[in-house]
């Protein structure tokens, strides 16, 4: 066993050997630019992307043709929430987020509410879902999209897409959904599941960097959107740019791998990661799961131990990659946005660990993580004023902190 | 974020780590933080009879570098009288261990706590001042 050993699998994956395989031919003898219509350079490059386009839509339950390239799902969600913004506005100007979404799609809405458009956000429970009621009654007649993540990438919870999508469908609403943490992991059918617009990133799912697509519907309801680069016109006019033939190449040998090997991928993750999980919950006391057990991505585990700060444990680990919900260790420092909307308290978001599990992790790798966040959160409860306190039965609510 | 060398020792081996009796008049304990800000510091001291600080002791609930601040901030007390005590400055913690701007607030926790700590051993005393004078 190797160290260190990267257990942030939802941050970026490594990218598959298989994958990088497929991409090699691509930067050097296959380079050509796939707009190029005249020679066979071109030819060949466009063959590649027509293959990628189907290797993504298959595993979707899409059409090649319902498939758009970006440079990956931070340009996909922005595409798809300005661009429906911009092509319905005189539909109407409102749009339904949550509290728990990706900055790529929040800072988006607050983009768009300062040039007119009026966003809700809806809060979620405390297992990390929205209530479907809630839903329905924030939609309006103003109303143009939904945009509700598919699965979030701190604490895993995957949304009811399929009621979602129904909801939306219904009232006529376009519904966009960010699928970058669940596509490749769990069965994805934007037929089936109601998606208007579903945005994918190549690197989440060992995948090159840098590369994503955006779907968008092209039947029943066919979808519009108004591109936000102005060039060429590649990608039916919806995305302008030369296509990155190797990312795309490699994205759509990612797709492949991942439709192949999911069945078999998410039993072992599950597995390995229900592991985890009891051995925290068995040989530690006072850990709390962050987030639906139930509905979730099967490698993610969203765990607060109690009295010990999120940061302190990173640092005695510091031969596994993970992360944390602490302020410490976010830009902001704030502790997680997506913690508090579950109504977990800032004392608790602090010591809170995401494990990522993914493809390329062992159960021996489990096994030793397992042992030495056991090990380290023992060290720093023995250091805890908290744990002590709460040991000796004070009720940490009633105490009335000096702080700074 | 790359730790100095000192936080590191100090977060590996960590000082003085442990709890006076905060029942006994001879020892102040400051407590400074809260859980919702992601730090709270716990830091005592014990004065013997000529106003040297003969033990000090910590626990802190927060990052490496609040770990740290706390954990040097007991070595530091030992051996020195209140009023020294009182002289140490978050300042110094923050060059002793290199911290980045953004955990100055660190040491200015440990900081607080020291001065917390003498003034509940100071208030202590005070309050067993006129019992003596009785007796
Ligand atoms: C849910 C979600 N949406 C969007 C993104 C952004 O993806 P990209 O890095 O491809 O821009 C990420 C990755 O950080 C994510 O987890």
């Amino acid at each position: 066993m190797k160290t260190p050993i990267y257990f942030d699998n939802h941050a970026t994956t490594p990218t598959d050997p298989r994958v990088v395989e497929a991409m090699l031919p691509y930067f050097t003898v296959k380079f050509g630019n796939a707009a190029s219509r005249n020679h066979s350079f071109g030819w060949e490059a466009e063959k590649a992307v027509d293959n990628a386009r189907k290797q993504i839509a298959d595993l979707i339950g899409a059409t090649s043709k319902e498939i758009i390239f970006t440079s990956g799902a931070t340009e996909s969600d922005n595409l798809a929430i300005k661009g429906v913004a911009e092509m319905y506005a005189e539909k109407g100007n409102h749009i339904i987020t949550a509290a728990t979404e990706h900055k790529a799609v929040l800072d988006t809405c607050k983009k768009l509410e300062k040039h007119g458009y009026r966003v809700t956000y809806l809060p979620v429970k405390a297992d990390g879902l929205v209530d479907l009621d809630m839903l329905r009654e924030s939609i309006t007649d103003k109303t143009i999209l939904i945009t509700l993540m598919y699965a979030n990438n701190e604490i895993g919870v995957i949304h009811p897409v399929r009621e979602i999508g129904k909801i939306a469908h219904e009232k006529g609403v376009l519904f966009h959904t960010d699928g970058v943490q669940a596509v490749g992991k769990v069965p994805v059918d934007v037929v089936k599941d109601n998606v208007d617009l579903m945005s994918m990133s190549a690197h989440k799912i060992y995948g090159p960097k840098g590369v994503g697509a955006l779907y968008v519907r092209r039947k029943s309801p066919r979808v519009q959107i108004t591109a936000q680069m102005d060039g060429g016109g590649h990608e039916r006019g919806m995305r302008s740019g030369t296509l990155n033939v190797p990312g795309i190449v490699g994205m759509g040998e990612a797709c492949a791998i991942c439709q192949r090997e999911m069945p078999e991928e998410s039993r072992r993750l599950s597995h390995l990661r229900d592991k985890l999980r009891n051995r925290f919950e068995t040989e530690l006391d006072e850990v709390f799961i962050n987030g639906s057990m139930e509905h979730r991505l099967p490698h993610n585990l969203n765990i607060s131990f109690a009295y010990v700060e999120g940061e302190s444990l990173l640092m005695g680990i510091n031969d596994v990659a993970v992360s944390s919900g602490s302020a410490c260790t976010s830009a902001t420092l704030e502790p997680s946005y997506v913690l508090k909307a579950l109504g977990v308290g800032d004392d608790l978001a602090h010591t809170s660990i995401r494990f990522g599990l993914g493809r390329f992790n062992t159960e021996e790798e489990v096994d030793y993580v397992g042992a030495r966040v056991i090990e380290v959160v023992r060290k720093l409860r023995e250091l805890s004023p908290l744990y002590e306190m709460a040991k000796e039965g004070v009720d940490l609510s009633k105490v009335q902190w000096a702080a700074e | 974020m790359a730790y100095s060398d000192k936080v590191l020792d100090h977060y590996n081996h960590p000082r003085n780590v442990g709890s006076l009796d905060k029942a006994d008049p001879n020892v102040g304990t400051g407590m400074v933080g809260a859980p919702e800000c992601g730090d709270v510091m716990k830091l005592q001291v014990k004065v013997d009879a000529t106003g040297v600080i003969a033990e000090a002791k910590f626990k802190t609930f927060g990052c490496g570098s609040a770990i740290a601040s706390s954990s040097l901030a007991t070595e530091w007390l030992k051996g020195k009288t209140v009023d020294e005590a009182l002289a140490i400055k978050n300042t110094d913690i923050v060059n002793e261990l290199s911290l980045p701007p953004v955990k100055i607030h660190c040491s200015v926790l440990a900081e607080d706590a020291i001065k917390a700590a003498i003034s509940d051993y100071k208030r202590k005393q005070e309050e067993r001042k006129p019992a003596e004078a009785r007796a």
